[in-house]
């Protein structure tokens, strides 16, 4: 779909910002161009909209030669998101996300109908058409830049850091509901970053680079297991590498089985009563069928102690749970990251299989370390 | 007492002079104004466009600037002649300087990664600078008019030594007569609440034209 071919850029006084870089990407893939500042992932991208000038080589898009088109048929044909969002701030939301199709010559009507599709498509309501970008707060202004270049319903999208000046929470939200509308609407999108996480966890394929050059293409997996060099060990980070052994993959294998759990039914009292038992502060509260269905933990208890109540009234309902077969450095991030203590372990339907708690994660990382020590972290 | 009395006299007989007079005038700084919009916005875009041009351009009419009000009238009446074509074109020099520089100042200021997501959403030269520059920049080019406006109502006055007219020439026959202070009120008040008004109405309008009208607050726009 996007083919780069020996394309260099040398910037006025003699800037080699891209050097001989060839590359193949194919329809639907999500490639995420990553590497230090001045590496030339920026301007790798601009270069396939033309927003920079290409010095050598040639770019094609579906085998065209993006230089033989004309270079605002072009651009309108390419999505593109910037980092400063870039929202005009004088124009609605709808007149904001409906600028291409605008600049198309669509009808007017169309191009509202079109605005009000896609403000569902990120769960934001109608009324927000009418509003002016200012009213929206930065992860919301960011989803509708994201819109914005969807709306003329290009094949392909350019995105310069468009999360990078989000806050980490904002951020990870727009990540997953992005690339669950990636994967749903099949663009091929070209991203570019200089997060790492953000690369593992939006990336079809990475590909990293230093001054000008690629140093390495691959798979998150690909390049997490076989870092090429020492350059792109040092940008993934030690901690990264942990949890890359081969036989620590999933949730599911480092879980603890048998967690501390209580049926919904349940009085109070008859939780406490486990706590004591078992020694902990908190249990998951789940059905007959064994369907996890919420949380409480001594405090939740001790507000509610005068009450005749059941557990099933007094429960936390909103807990984060991991699927069984995910990855384990997925989450072990978001466990250090989002500081919790634990996290519930559940299949496809929600049936509880076990727990993953901070004690199981120092055991990998102590693991990591000492496996480190004898150098034989990777390869066991 | 024997002063406002008089005003007041002045008035009641000559409100229709008055008024044609407050006429004239305003139309003289309006035309000024207007003529050098129409050369000086688009001039302003240009300097905009390309930097080393606004040096000059802002040098010469900085120039423009510094000559006195009455000096200009001279010169110009002696190519021009008299009358209030000589006036509504010094009025133009006048009103070049603040609105090139407002127009400058204006597009110069369109936050860059406007342009960026505009350029790279396919908007042509012009489309960019309808739809992008201008709309954000007009609230500040509304600014170099309110300027202009308001120095040009001033400056009018001095029109009347050319035949001009105006309220400048009930302001001269003041002075002209013993004990004209009634009538140089008559005159001067006239042109200082036409000055406020119009700075008022110019400041209104520029508010207006803010970007994002509905805005609650104008913080800038950055997560």
């Amino acid at each position: 779909m996007l083919t780069f071919k020996n394309v260099s850029k040398v910037y006025e006084g003699g800037t080699k910002a891209v050097n001989n870089l060839n590359l193949e990407i194919n329809k639907g893939e999500f490639i995420v161009f990553i590497g230090p500042s001045g590496c030339g992932k920026t301007t790798t991208m601009k270069m396939v909209n033309r927003l920079i000038d290409i010095s050598d080589g040639e770019i094609l898009i579906e085998g065209e030669n993006i230089r033989n088109k004309d270079v605002v048929e072009l651009r309108r044909s390419i999505g593109y998101v910037i980092q400063q969002i870039g929202l005009f701030p004088h124009m609605t939301i709808a007149e904001n996300i409906a600028l291409v199709p605008k600049l198309l010559k669509w009808p007017e009507k169309k191009r509202y109908e079109r605005a009000k599709e896609l403000l569902k498509l990120v769960n934001m309501d109608p009324e927000y058409l009418d509003r002016y970008p200012n009213e929206l707060s930065g992860g919301q202004q960011q989803r509708i830049g994201v819109l914005r270049a969807l709306a003329a319903n290009p094949p392909l999208i350019l995105m310069d850091e468009p999360f990078g000046a989000l806050d980490p929470i904002t951020k990870d939200n727009l990540q997953d509901e992005f690339k669950n509308l990636q994967q749903n609407l099949g663009k091929t999108i070209v991203f570019v970053t200089h997060d790492m996480d953000e690369a593992i966890k939006l990336a079809d394929r990475i590909v990293i680079m230093r001054s000008g050059e690629i140093v390495q293409v691959g798979t998150p997996d690909e390049i997490l297991r076989n870092p090429a060099n020492e350059f792109v060990e040092n940008f993934l980070g030690k901690h990264r590498l942990i949890g890359q052994r081969e036989n620590l993959q999933t949730v599911e294998q480092i879980m603890y089985s048998d967690p501390s759990t209580i049926t919904e039914n349940e009085t109070l009292s008859e939780a406490i009563k486990i706590m004591k038992d078992r020694r902990v502060d908190s249990l998951l509260v789940v059905d007959e069928e064994n369907v996890l269905k919420g949380i409480i933990d001594l405090e939740m208890i001790d507000k509610n102690k005068r009450k005749n109540v059941t557990i099933s009234q007094v429960m936390d309902t909103s807990f984060y749970t991991v699927k069984q077969h995910v990855l384990l450095r997925d989450t072990v991030h978001k466990i250090l990251r989002n500081d919790m203590r634990y996290a519930p372990v559940v299949d496809e339907d929600n049936h509880l299989l076990g727990i993953i708690t901070r004690a199981s994660i120092v055991s990998i990382v102590y693991d990591s370390i000492w496996g480190d020590d004898s150098n034989t972290v990777l390869s066991v | 007492m024997q002063t406002l009395t008089e005003l007041w006299n002045y008035y009641a007989q000559n409100y229709t002079y008055v008024w044609e007079e407050f006429y004239k005038h305003f139309l003289m700084s309006a035309y000024g104004v207007l003529f050098a919009a129409i050369i000086a916005i688009p001039l302003g875009i240009l300097i905009a466009r390309y930097g080393k041009l606004s040096k000059w351009v802002i040098s010469i009419t900085n120039v423009i600037q510094t000559i006195p009000a009455l000096a200009m009238l001279a010169v110009l009446m002696l190519v021009l002649g008299l009358g209030a074509n000589t006036v509504i074109a010094s009025l133009f020099l006048y009103s070049l300087l603040p609105i090139i520089r407002n127009t400058y100042t204006g597009i110069l200021g369109v936050d860059k990664s406007l342009i960026d997501s505009g350029r790279g959403m396919g908007m042509t030269k012009f489309q960019l600078l309808r739809m992008v520059e201008l709309p954000l920049a007009l609230s500040v080019i509304m600014a170099g008019l309110r300027t202009a406006l308001v120095v040009a109502i001033s400056i009018a006055t001095i029109g009347a030594f050319i035949g001009g007219g105006g309220l400048g020439s009930i302001i001269i026959r003041g002075t002209n007569v013993a004990d004209g202070t009634a009538i140089i009120l008559a005159g001067a008040i006239p042109t200082a609440v036409m000055a406020v008004a119009a700075d008022l109405i110019m400041g209104w309008l520029e508010k207006r034209l803010m970007p994002g009208r509905k805005q609650k607050k104008s913080q800038p726009r950055t997560a």
